[in-house]
């Protein structure tokens, strides 16, 4: 087909090409599709029906490409306009076509003007969206990046690049064809056109932290195996009744910093419970249990899961698209460990997305920061080397311990 | 006993030579490529020279691209100043080499392994060893202490990697109550708990790593892609939680879809087996310490290296390496007995410890990044604060 195809661009003997006008845009170098038919007829000595099937083919096939109704792959034997398709796009070349560029181009669409992804390419940018969720920030940044430099071409080539950018994925992604998300993950980082650098956002990070990091800032009221003090510690356990301020600003960096502190958690949960959607982040609980628990449990747990949030009608029960709802359900009757991952993900994403933000911004929030504790610094002592009595403290597996005995007394007594 | 560590003899897998350096893949001519006017006029020759030419320029507009390092998007960032560090604490115990530690999530207590078969809970605050168990094995090359700080899991020689819980009780034997959990068909490298205790990860010298449910000793996942023994292996912090790296003899380190099993990256610029690999705390990026005398930064998104640490007066290798808190700052432990300290944008190496009399076998940082702990062939641990 590629001989084809060379042969067809031949300076002297190939086809002839000329400017067309596309809307108000002037294409260079495209030919009618009458023209191939005739160029075919001749070269190759064959009949009218037969150019137009092998003509077909090319189209198919992704070498040539119409302009006017791209996403009509045929080959019109009239004055639509077709263009070759370029090298760097030939199937050849770049077979197989990653879900990662697949994931880039649909994000580069969107972007550029929402709404242009047609149904069927959004229900797959959604599933990319959960598919290779690791990697989306990459995505997005790629997206931004391409559009960015393609926006300093001439219109003209920019204008061709993203009819032969369409052109490819058309025929890699066909709408309704067998859907290639099926296949295993595989290796998912492909062939890159620009590898995408966000280096500035390590420096970001740093700074961030920097007060935080008792290496590089000391902590407060002082560091326990400087002094020998552990106030700090106390100061920090996993439940206090006044935090401190730089803990309490930590749940402000990320969603995850708020989740991964059980007090942050806690006051996260009294704040759903006021906007009465705290199922939502009991339902994310419940998840992480089964993902991270024991296998011998997991049957058990997504059946309660089940009966607390998902049946209809069910004392918490969570708002989750019909599509992932319909999934799940599916999928639970035999459960696994992962088989509520994509439910799980779109409440955290809805969690992080719409009430975290606003948590932020509310007084329960705000109260905190406000009451949050400052500790004094400890004023060095004036014998540095006089070494203060090191206190022993509960091993975790004597709370622990505890915790359960204490369990056990109330049950007998209850 | 032997007195030197474990190479490839004892694996299956021998020593691969240096294959050649793996380039960047190319793709040929770029899309801007076809919108240029061919000129009837040339002759072909002609054409194919001035196609090269621009094939080269493209390359170099695409190296620029490719070589812009961390240090150079930090060059404006303010340098860090005088280190001083001091060892405050020295635990003494251990009747032969060091060969790991963690610590627990109460950000005193550790568990350290050693050659001897000896397994010890310190409390490193009070130095109090709060237990102790003798591993059936010589050569405990991997231990890991519980999330609840109820447990401990350890494993080398035995290929296998077993979990304590750790009883109260004095008199006790810790040994009675233990589970195995593990199986390998070599030695274990590294274990670490997931965010339970009910699951673990492991990596060993039979090339492979693997998930294994506590309770049941289950296998849940193995992943496969080494080409030799797998020596160290680290959980990324991410929202997702679902991905880790590994390191290995073969001078690769991949990362890996824990639910899949599949290997999503691989990064292979080191010259030498990878010993240790650790997650920049944003989780969009790791650290590695290799033989070959290095660390290496790898950028996940920009699926790359982006910054090397090394100095030509550094010519051991790097047995492991940890972060700060902030991650401005990385620690590496060396087979010349020191520390060197890095600073993370700038490349630059900030600070130099002294204090181990054989080589730094292990390094971490504290849960809270108040301080660090290492290990030694020297058959101590030492915990560390440095102060900028």
């Amino acid at each position: 087909m590629e001989k084809m195809i060379v042969a067809m661009q031949d300076p002297d003997m190939g086809m002839k090409l000329r400017n067309q006008r596309l809307l108000i845009t002037v294409i260079p170098h495209a030919m009618t599709g009458h023209d191939i038919i005739i160029w075919l007829i001749h070269k190759y000595s064959v009949c009218e029906e037969e150019a137009l099937h092998l003509g077909g083919m090319l189209v198919k096939y992704g070498y040539i490409y119409p302009l006017k109704e791209p996403r009509s792959l045929v080959l019109q034997p009239d004055e639509s306009p077709y263009r070759f398709q370029t090298p760097y796009f030939w199937t050849s070349t770049r077979w197989p076509a990653s879900e990662l560029d697949y994931a880039i181009y649909l994000a580069k669409k969107n972007i550029r003007k929402q709404g242009e992804l047609m149904e069927y390419e959004k229900e797959r940018y959604s599933l990319l969206h959960k598919k290779i969720n690791h990697t989306w920030d990459f995505v997005v940044m790629q997206a931004r990046e391409q559009l960015r430099a393609s926006k300093q071409r001439r219109k003209a080539d920019r204008i061709v690049l993203e009819c032969q950018e369409q052109a490819y994925w058309l025929i890699n992604r066909p709408p309704g064809g067998p859907n290639s998300l099926q296949r295993g993950p595989g290796l998912v980082r492909g062939k890159l056109a620009i590898n995408c650098c966000d280096l500035p956002s390590f420096l970001k990070y740093s700074e961030q932290y920097q007060n935080h990091d008792p290496i590089m800032q000391g902590c407060l009221p002082s560091n326990p195996w400087i002094s020998d003090d552990t106030a700090h510690w106390t100061m920090n356990t996993e439940m206090v009744p006044v935090p401190t301020r730089l803990r309490v600003e930590r749940w402000s960096f990320s969603f995850m910093e708020l989740l991964n502190d059980a007090m942050g958690r806690q006051e996260f949960m009294l704040y759903l419970e006021k906007e009465f959607s705290a199922e939502n982040l009991y339902f994310w609980q419940a998840c992480e249990e089964i993902r991270h628990g024991e296998s011998s449990k997991i049957v058990e747990k997504v059946e309660e899961v089940y009966k607390n949030f998902l049946a209809p009608g069910a004392a918490r029960w969570v708002n989750i698209d019909s599509k992932t709802m319909d999934k799940t359900l599916e999928g639970i009757k035999q459960p696994h460990r992962f088989v509520l991952d994509d439910a799980q993900m779109h409440i955290y994403f809805l969690m992080k997305k719409d009430s975290y933000p606003r948590y932020l911004k509310s007084d329960l929030y705000k109260n905190m920061l406000a009451k949050a504790i400052v500790p004094q610094e400890t004023k060095k002592s004036v014998f540095p080397f006089m070494r203060r009595q090191r206190h022993s403290s509960p091993s975790p597996a004597q709370a622990v311990a505890q915790a359960t005995e204490e369990e056990g007394r109330h049950k007998g007594a209850g | 006993s032997c007195d030197f560590a474990p190479s490839g003899s004892f694996s299956p897998f021998r020593r691969l030579p240096l294959p050649a350096k793996r380039k960047y893949m190319r793709s040929p001519l770029s899309p801007e490529m076809a919108t240029q006017e061919v000129p009837l006029n040339e002759t072909l020759a002609h054409l194919k020279t001035e196609s090269e030419t621009l094939k080269l320029k493209l390359e170099e507009e695409r190296a620029k691209l490719h070589d812009v390092e961390l240090h150079q998007v930090a060059e404006k960032v303010e340098g860090l100043g005088q280190f001083v560090m001091k060892t405050r604490r020295t635990l003494k115990g251990h009747g032969n080499k060091v060969l790991c530690m963690d610590w627990c999530k109460d950000k005193r207590r550790i568990v350290s392994s050693s050659q001897d078969g000896k397994v010890i809970v310190w409390d490193a605050f009070t130095t109090n060893k709060e237990h102790a168990v003798t591993m059936p094995c010589t050569w405990v090359m991997a231990c890991a202490y519980a999330p609840s700080g109820c447990a401990v899991a350890c494993g080398g020689l035995d290929n296998k990697c077993s979990v304590y819980p750790l009883s109260l009780d004095k008199n006790e034997n810790l040994a009675a109550k233990k589970k195995s959990v593990a199986m390998h068909t070599n030695y274990l490298s590294a274990c670490s708990f997931t965010n339970s205790d009910m699951q673990i990860l492991t990596s060993s010298g039979d090339g492979t790593c693997a998930l294994w449910d506590v309770e049941s000793g289950q296998l849940l996942q193995s992943f496969h892609g080494h080409a030799a023994d797998v020596l160290c292996l680290d959980l990324a912090p991410s929202e997702t939680g679902n991905t880790f790296v590994s390191g290995g003899c073969d001078k690769k380190a991949n990362v890996w879809d824990m639910r899949s099993g599949q290997c999503i990256q691989s990064f292979e610029t080191h010259e030498s087996d990878i010993n240790s690999v650790r997650y920049y705390p944003s989780g969009d990026a790791f650290a590695s310490g290799s033989d070959d005398a290095t660390c290496r930064l790898y950028d996940l998104r920009a699926d790359r290296e982006v910054a090397i640490y090394s100095k030509e007066s550094i010519i051991f290798g790097v047995s492991s390496v940890d972060f700060s808190l902030s991650g401005r700052l990385l620690f590496g432990g060396y087979n010349d007995y020191t520390i060197n300290v890095w600073d993370v944008l700038k490349g630059t190496r900030v600070s130099i410890l002294f204090g181990h009399e054989n080589r730094v076998s292990t390094l971490r940082v504290s849960p809270d990044g108040t301080a660090f702990c290492t290990g030694s062939w020297d058959h101590t641990l030492r915990v560390w604060i440095l102060m900028c």
